[in-house]
């Protein structure tokens, strides 16, 4: 669906150059939402608005549903946005207009005729869930009914793609958590591929399906979601993803836990994916004779399926601990880690 | 008991001079929003970042509205006989006041404008290229829209120092309350003429401040 090579912008000011976007490649596919994430000043920003040359590129090419952006004219160019949606942080709505007329705007600029931009807009409205709020203006709206209005808006020619440039970083968590199930809520609803840049972990982790890590315009990581949380490489990656987890102390932890508990065994269950679906805690309880004790994990949900980690204690006769061991290596998708006691 | 007061008044001049200075500073103030929007849209176009970023004609269009902003009216409209006539036709009475009136204004609203202009929210222009937006589309539909209070109150502004200037081309022979209070009032010694003029101009200033200043309140939604 997307395509990108060799994608770069140079920044100069005061003879001095400044390269917010480095030789990206990178391939998104169609019904994809795909997240960059990275903190401030890494070139996200940049990067999202290169894709539809509100900032002109400097070098590489951008291939959008079989159509090269980097070579159109202006007024190719023009139609062309017309097919990419773009959301923002501060959502950008004009204020002189109400949320009817805000949403009906890109279809003015398409030359919809008034009529049928009406109708289109009445469904855009109930599709945000802004029905009732169809007169008001935006000041009368709270951050995340501005936001609606924004997707609304971005949604109104029916694009194939929509850009989302820190779209929830102006919004509370509740607000934020909304916004993210209506742009999943549209990504299945209408097959939209979506591109979203974001410094928050918690957006790739609840709605992405890949993810992008970006530094100093770069990417230094990328791949699914699962991969990436499972197995970040990059320094910057770890961090972003202790962000959620929680994993960045847990060699603290580990002692204190075996200092704790010096009975039995402790076992580091580690999930990826579909295993954390699975009854693992309450099968071993009934399979084996022993006893569990949860002492401390975290479990979180990605749109590919569950991913995180648990300490266990396990307390009984020590060849039924090993069997039971075994059995989650070998018959469960969980991985499992027995950590020995220094004591 | 108004004749006590005003002895030397004479209402149908007066009515007429009242008349002469509203016909001046409405077709003036015409005048001055269409060419005062005209410049101060070229101004921010042309400038750095804008649509038509333009370094050499942004300093040409600068500099003009600078130099006649520089120009002190009454000395304006002196200079500017010779244009009026030809334009006109005379140098007398409310149609001759209007070039000075015009050109001695419009930078001035030119300028209001172009500040009203960069107070719109950069973010939501570009929203409307990102839409696909020609730039017609984005001057009439997302720049003028989303400054209009502040290009109304600017033109509130405007039309009050227009009344002055009114006033003051009226000394030199434009007509208008101006006219009125110098030759009927100053030149014979009757004060009661001259300050009767100033309370008419006073509250003419005082109503196009009301109709503004309801205007841009009532267009703000922000």
């Amino acid at each position: 669906m997307i395509s990108i090579k060799g994608l770069s912008k140079v920044f100069t000011f005061n003879n001095k150059k400044l390269t917010a976007v480095d030789n990206l490649t990178l391939d998104i596919k169609e019904g994809e939402i795909f997240g960059v994430i990275g903190y401030s000043g890494a070139g996200k920003s940049t990067f999202i608005r290169l894709l539809n040359r509100l900032e002109e590129p400097t070098q590489g090419d951008i291939l959008i549903d079989k159509q090269e952006i980097t070579t159109l004219s202006a007024n190719q160019l023009r139609l062309a946005r017309q097919d990419i949606g773009m959301i923002f942080q501060h959502f950008n709505l004009l204020w002189s207009r109400t949320v009817k007329d805000n949403i009906a705007f890109p279809l003015e600029i398409a030359g919809i005729p008034k009529a049928k931009r009406e109708e289109r807009v009445q469904e855009l409205i109930d599709l945000v869930g802004l029905t009732g709020r169809e007169n008001a203006y935006p000041s009368q709206l709270s951050g995340g009914q501005k936001q609606r209005v924004g997707i609304a808006r971005a949604l109104a020619n029916n694009p194939k793609v929509l850009l989302c440039d820190e779209a929830t970083s102006a919004l509370d968590p509740e607000t934020t958590n909304a916004i993210l199930d209506l742009l999943v809520d549209i990504n299945k609803k209408l097959g939209l591929t979506i591109i979203l840049i974001t410094h928050e972990m918690h957006v790739i982790r609840k709605i992405c399906h890949q993810v992008a890590v970006m530094e100093q315009g770069k990417m230094v990581e990328q791949g699914n979601v699962l991969e990436v949380f499972s197995n970040p490489i990059a320094q910057v990656t770890k961090k972003f993803v202790a962000q959620v987890m929680g994993t960045a102390d847990e060699g603290e932890d580990i002692k204190s836990l075996q200092e704790m508990y010096t009975d039995g065994k402790l076992i580091h269950l580690h999930f990826v994916g579909e295993s954390t679906n699975q009854t693992l805690i309450s099968q071993i309880a009934k399979k084996f004779p022993i006893d569990i004790n949860i002492l401390q994990g975290k479990i979180t949900q990605t749109q590919a399926g569950g991913y995180g980690t648990l300490f266990v204690q396990m307390i009984g006769e020590e060849e039924e601990i090993n069997k039971a061991v075994v059995f989650i290596r070998d018959e469960t998708s969980a991985e499992v880690e027995v950590i020995e006691n220094v004591n | 008991m108004l004749t006590d007061l005003f002895p030397n008044i004479d209402p149908q001049d007066l009515l007429e001079a009242t008349q002469e200075t509203l016909y001046m500073t409405i077709l003036s103030l015409l005048g001055v929003v269409i060419f005062g929007l005209l410049l101060g849209l070229l101004l921010y176009l042309t400038n750095k970042n804008g649509i038509w970023e333009n370094k050499y004609l942004y300093l040409i269009i600068s500099a003009f509205v600078n130099i006649f902003r520089a120009i002190p009216f009454i000395i304006l409209i002196l200079l500017l006989f010779p244009f009026t006539e030809i334009l006109v036709g005379t140098i007398r009475g409310p149609n001759a006041a209007l070039p000075a009136l015009i050109l001695g204004s419009a930078p001035f609203y030119a300028r209001l404008v172009e500040i009203a202009l960069i107070e719109v929210d950069k973010g939501v222009v570009e929203a409307a290229k990102s839409m696909g937006a020609k730039t017609r589309t984005i001057i009439f539909k997302v720049l003028l829209p989303e400054s209009m209070p502040a290009l109304v109150s600017g033109i509130t502004v405007t039309s009050i120092a227009l009344i002055g200037y009114t006033a003051m081309a009226g000394v030199i022979g434009a007509g208008g309350l101006g006219n009125h209070a110098h030759y009927y009032g100053f030149m014979r010694r009757d004060f009661d003429v001259v300050f009767l003029c100033t309370i008419l101009i006073v509250i003419i200033v005082f109503i196009f401040q009301f109709i503004g200043d309801f205007i841009s309140k009532k267009i703000d939604k922000r």
